[in-house]
């Protein structure tokens, strides 16, 4: 054996090395893959089992779905006794956008000042906003209903939504701060070198870079307020309520009983959108990935 | 320095902030209602009916019939949630608000004293009287409170005992009659007997109703606690002893209303303490393994039968409403024997009408309602006082730990006293 | 936090980031820091305005409250009256948990009052804090990690983490209550007869894993959302210099993922430390599963007044935590990266 032909073996074993771990890695990633959709999708399975099995069967352990009916879905949008969940569902989604779409934008006002900009007092306005969120969210009901009651907002959406901005924001700020701080701002420069103004520059420049952080944020400010159930359960009437007081509302034929069909049917039902949602959002996302490359 | 001037919102915010806080009114308990009982009392015109969840469709068809019947004093039906702290926070929430929205409001037998000693609602006396005199007498005590009717009782709820018909060859008459067929229960392998001891409203329920049948009480007739009798004792003894020797299976200390239903209607339990609710389901549900062999009785006492805990609501009128006069007469409607009737066939609900219970079409299609009848009239009212929030807190902190062996009776029932008395001496 | 006031000295290019304005220190920056502080207070404006009507006046209003007696009861009418001006009772009432006795005065809170529960609340919310956030950090970041690789099936994975986050609270309090009754699917999966709500711990930890289950999508996100920003090309040079997985993760992806870490964490823990719901329907608090959030409510409903005050020393207590969160651990995000901390000590 010549060393040549030795080297030409060593590369070969090297290659089939990295093949391997690259097989393993791979291997790897769809085990640990299953391992998380089943610790996501195991309990929502239950759930989704429970809300098609028939009501008289509730208690019913078998792991495969049986006596499977629809009756759950149609008494969940069974209007004849008051129920609104249809209209219920559209207002959380009423809510849910325009909370969004509001505290995204002063959220993105907010963080590029905190990111960009030098002024005084900076740590208190911090403090400030993160202080908002350490109150707990109980407390917060009585003095809010006396406050609403006193300029008639009981029962209106804004008595919803502003509420639900507040919660969001903090969050929405510091999120998009810490991101703005990571964006390559010497492209900004670049672009007003080439003659574009601040704000052009921030919106063709930056806000594709910040794309994953703005879809990411915006996903949180959205379940969020899709899921806030304590504000709303005082502060909404049968026409604004979203569908977190509407399953609370969910009785079952007798007094006691409680319709854990119709309460999972109706998970089922609210958890769809959001699935779609986080679809739709999530190429945004994958976008924002290839775009941060560019840096 | 020049001024920071993005201070300026959080200057503006803060000064808003006070100045609302000072029109804004506290949220505590502000009382001395003497003035707002007194208005209103002539008024007519459109009132709005508060409720929880209309579960069986109810209460819809009778608002229709009202308004049919009253053009100009129409009734509209606010429905709440189905889930009962959250209609009593709305209800203090609105009654703080001294919202006038609020006429008619349905109110759990327990919030009646409450509401009544924050001076929410109008006393049914004088001009606004009620004749109550048809009606079961433990209803109007847990309506009353001093002495004084503050609500309208309007259904009624009392504990039945269920059991296996194919097992239990008679049905027992005392507490140590039925722990003596527990042997039937071993043989069967299957659990005793079972009430509702996971720690909410429900183990309220069943310990008081254990002091109860022992001939003890929680609160004497000025609302003092008595709790340290010997008969209470004996009372909280009887479910502590049974759970300790495995006459009440450990799981119970899970079970609310639903997972003990559950245990029974699978055949997993001899005896079941529940409501009225369960004989329909066990009798109809595809899964329930007792269609056939469902017996009932009275819950049972030291001597004779039970005293069941008294559920329940009553409706009250707000001292806010601005039209009383059709307030009251909505609420002898919602008393009324035909509308009672309509609750007990349409909607399950036990009436408050004594007479009603031996009618024998509704018989027919309620056959627990004998059973629940002496139930009822058996009855304590659940705990009458203001405070009830802290003495239900009190029982149930200690009965729990009495029932899981963690603190022996005597301890339990000295910190439930001292608990209710440091309650009641307000701050 | 609110400790560093006085002018932000001008920013030193770190981090990828140039300074905006050049030139030298003094009167000019002074200007410079003038027209900033201009723009950002009406860029801020919105925020400030938004959170002080809906978050400050009531805490505010909540805080006069607290400093006012609980309305309590004439013997003689049956009716509560206004409880008066309460000074700082109500506050110290809680935290040497002492109760209004019989005969006027107070004494040591006996079992099954609230007051007795809140050195206990306090220690179960650390508990459930510390072991929810946690647990939600290694979860959430080794999901991330896995949904930032490339391989088929990669958008099911991201939205199926999502799933258990969209359910609503109320509902997905319910099915875990349902999961762990003692004759639900849980026992039956496991062949167990666990009494998950029955005692201590298997109640605590059914908390934990419903929280945990419910929240991990949260963490996952912020995280991924972080790692995204890191370019593929610095992995790629390490790849190529030799590094190993480990040390990529360590000197890479956890340095640059820090400040998204660093949020997210952060807000979780205020949440953990605000918990509620979960405990609430799962348990009603029973086996040491009171939270500080539970006990407010139960207080709501005994008296406002005195919850007001449980309520602000709970927000003292989240207050001191995030102070010393940002302090210690360098969660301030402006901080850190600006070098600004650095820069003034």
């Amino acid at each position: 054996m010549t060393a040549a032909t030795e080297l030409r073996a060593e590369q070969d074993r090297g290659r089939k090395a990295a093949q391997n771990r690259e097989k393993w890695a791979s291997v790897r990633t769809y085990i640990s893959a299953a391992v998380i959709l089943f610790w996501c999708l195991a309990p929502a399975y239950w759930m989704v089992v429970t809300a098609f099995r028939d009501v008289g069967y509730t208690y019913d352990t078998s792991l495969l779905p049986t006596h499977i009916t629809l009756d759950n879905f149609r008494t969940a949008f069974d209007t004849s006794f008051g129920n609104r969940f249809g209209q219920a569902l559209l207002n959380s989604v009423f809510i849910g956008v325009t909370v969004t779409v509001i505290s995204l934008v002063l959220g993105v006002f907010a963080a590029y000042a905190l990111a960009r900009l030098n002024f005084r007092f900076k740590y208190l306005v911090l403090g400030f906003i993160l202080g908002a969120s350490m109150f707990p969210g109980v407390a917060l009901i009585t003095p809010l209903f006396q406050l609403f009651t006193n300029i008639g907002w009981i029962g209106t959406y804004q008595a919803l939504i502003i509420p639900n901005i507040s919660f969001v924001l903090p969050l929405t700020v510091y999120t998009m701060t810490s991101f703005f701080r990571e964006m390559p701002w010497e492209l900004e420069e670049a672009a007003r070198v080439d003659g574009c103004t601040q704000g052009q520059a921030f919106r063709r420049v930056i806000m594709p870079l910040a794309a994953p952080a703005i879809f990411t944020t915006a996903i949180l400010a959205f379940i969020s307020s899709w899921n806030e159930f304590l504000i709303a359960s005082q502060l909404s009437n049968d026409a604004t309520q979203p569908v977190t007081v509407a399953i609370a509302n969910f009785a079952g034929a007798q007094p006691q009983q409680i319709p854990y069909t119709a309460i999972m049917a109706a998970g089922t039902i609210v958890t769809i959108p959001l699935v779609i949602l986080v679809l739709v959002f999530q190429r945004k996302i994958v976008a924002g990935l290839t775009a941060g490359a560019v840096k | 320095m020049k001024t920071p001037k993005f201070l300026l919102p959080i200057a503006t915010a803060g000064v808003l902030a006070l100045t609302l806080s000072a029109c804004g009114g506290g949220g505590g308990g502000s009382t001395t209602a003497g003035g707002d009982a007194e208005q209103g009392l002539d008024g007519r015109g459109p009132i709005t009916y508060v409720q929880g969840k209309d579960n069986s469709n109810v209460v819809r068809p009778l608002i229709e019939k009202w308004n049919a019947a009253h053009p100009d004093e129409k009734v509209t039906f606010k429905e709440q949630t189905d889930q009962a702290d959250q209609q009593h926070d709305d209800l203090v929430q609105n009654f703080q608000a001294k919202n006038a929205n609020y006429d008619v409001v349905s109110v759990d037998v327990v919030w009646t004293a409450e509401f009544a000693a924050k001076g929410w609602l109008q006393p049914l006396k004088d001009k606004m009287a009620l004749d109550t005199s048809a009606m079961l007498k433990p209803t109007v005590e847990s309506a009353s409170y001093k002495g004084t009717l503050y609500a309208a009782p309007q259904n009624s709820d009392g504990g039945i005992l269920y059991y296996r018909k194919d097992l239990v060859p008679t049905a027992p008459k005392t507490w140590d009659e039925m722990m003596g067929m527990c042997s039937i229960a071993k043989e069967n392998n299957i659990g005793c007997f079972a009430g509702q001891y996971a720690k909410y409203e429900g183990l309220t329920v069943n310990t008081s109703e254990a002091i109860n049948s022992a001939g003890g009480s929680v609160l004497d007739a000025e609302g003092k606690p008595s709790l340290n009798t010997p008969e209470a004792k004996a009372g909280l003894e009887t479910l502590t002893k049974a759970y300790a020797d495995g006459s009440i299976p450990k799981e119970a200390i899970t079970f609310q209303e639903e997972q003990g239903r559950q245990a029974f209607q699978n055949g997993k339990l001899l005896f079941h303490r529940n409501w009225p609710y369960v004989y329909n389901l066990a009798k109809t549900e595809g899964s329930s393994k007792v269609k056939d062999v469902l017996g009932m009785t009275a819950l049972t006492g030291t001597d004779g039968p039970g005293a069941s805990t008294l559920g329940g609501h009553s409706a009250g009128m707000s001292v806010y409403s601005k039209n009383k006069a059709t307030a009251l007469d909505f609420l002898k409607f919602l008393t009324s024997e035909e509308t009672q009737k309509f609750y007990a066939t349409q909607g399950s609900l036990a009436p408050v009408l004594g007479a009603l219970y031996d009618d024998k079409e509704l018989v027919a299609k309620l056959p627990y309602l004998p059973v629940l009848k002496t139930s009822i009239e058996n009855a304590v009212p659940r705990p009458v006082t203001p405070f009830y929030p802290a003495v239900t807190k009190a029982i149930q902190e200690n009965a729990y730990a009495a029932i899981k062996g963690e603190k022996t009776v005597d301890a339990a029932l000295s910190d439930m006293q001292a608990s209710i008395e440091s309650a009641s001496a307000g701050q | 936090m609110a400790t560093e006031l006085g002018p932000t000295p001008v920013k030193e290019p770190a981090s990828g980031g140039t300074p905006i304005h050049h030139g030298p220190k003094g009167v000019g920056e002074d200007n410079a820091i003038a027209s900033q502080g201009k723009w950002a207070s009406w860029l801020l404006a919105p925020t400030i305005v938004a959170l002080g009507i809906v978050i400050v006046y009531p805490i505010i209003s909540a805080i006069v409250m607290s400093f006012q007696k609980d309305a309590g009861l004439d013997p003689v009418t049956g009716l509560f009256t206004e409880g008066g001006p309460a000074g700082f009772s109500n506050y110290t009432n809680w935290l040497f948990q002492q109760c209004a006795a019989p005969g006027g005065g107070t004494v040591a809170c006996p079992p099954g009052t609230l007051g007795s529960q809140f050195w206990s609340a306090t220690g179960t919310t650390f508990y459930f804090t510390i072991v929810t956030v946690t647990l939600e950090t290694i979860l959430g970041f080794w999901m991330a990690i896995i949904m930032a690789r490339t391989f088929r099936g990669r958008s099911l994975v991201r939205a199926a983490v999502l799933v258990p986050w969209a359910i609503p609270t109320a509902v997905t309090a319910q099915l875990w209550l349902f999961i762990f009754a003692f004759e639900g699917i849980g026992n039956k999966l496991f062949n167990t007869t666990i009494l998950w709500t029955g005692s201590e711990i298997p109640a605590r930890w059914a908390v934990i894993i419903a929280d945990t289950w419910k929240t991990t999508p949260f963490m996952a996100l912020l995280i991924l959302a972080g790692l995204q920003m890191i370019p593929a090309e610095v992995y790629e040079a390490a790849k190529v210099d030799g590094a190993s997985a480990w040390q990529r993760f360590r000197m890479i992806t956890l340095p640059l993922v820090k400040p998204a870490l660093m949020v997210a964490i952060l807000f979780r823990t205020l949440d953990a430390l605000r918990m509620f719901d979960l405990p609430y329907i799962l348990t009603e608090g029973s086996n040491n599963t009171t939270t500080l959030s539970i006990l407010v409510v139960n207080q709501i409903r005994q008296g406002f007044n005195s919850a007001a005050a449980l309520s602000t020393i709970t927000f003292i207590i989240i207050f001191i935590v995030a102070f010393i969160f940002v302090r210690f651990l360098g969660a301030n995000v402006v901080e850190q990266q600006t070098g600004a901390g650095k820069g003034k000590k």
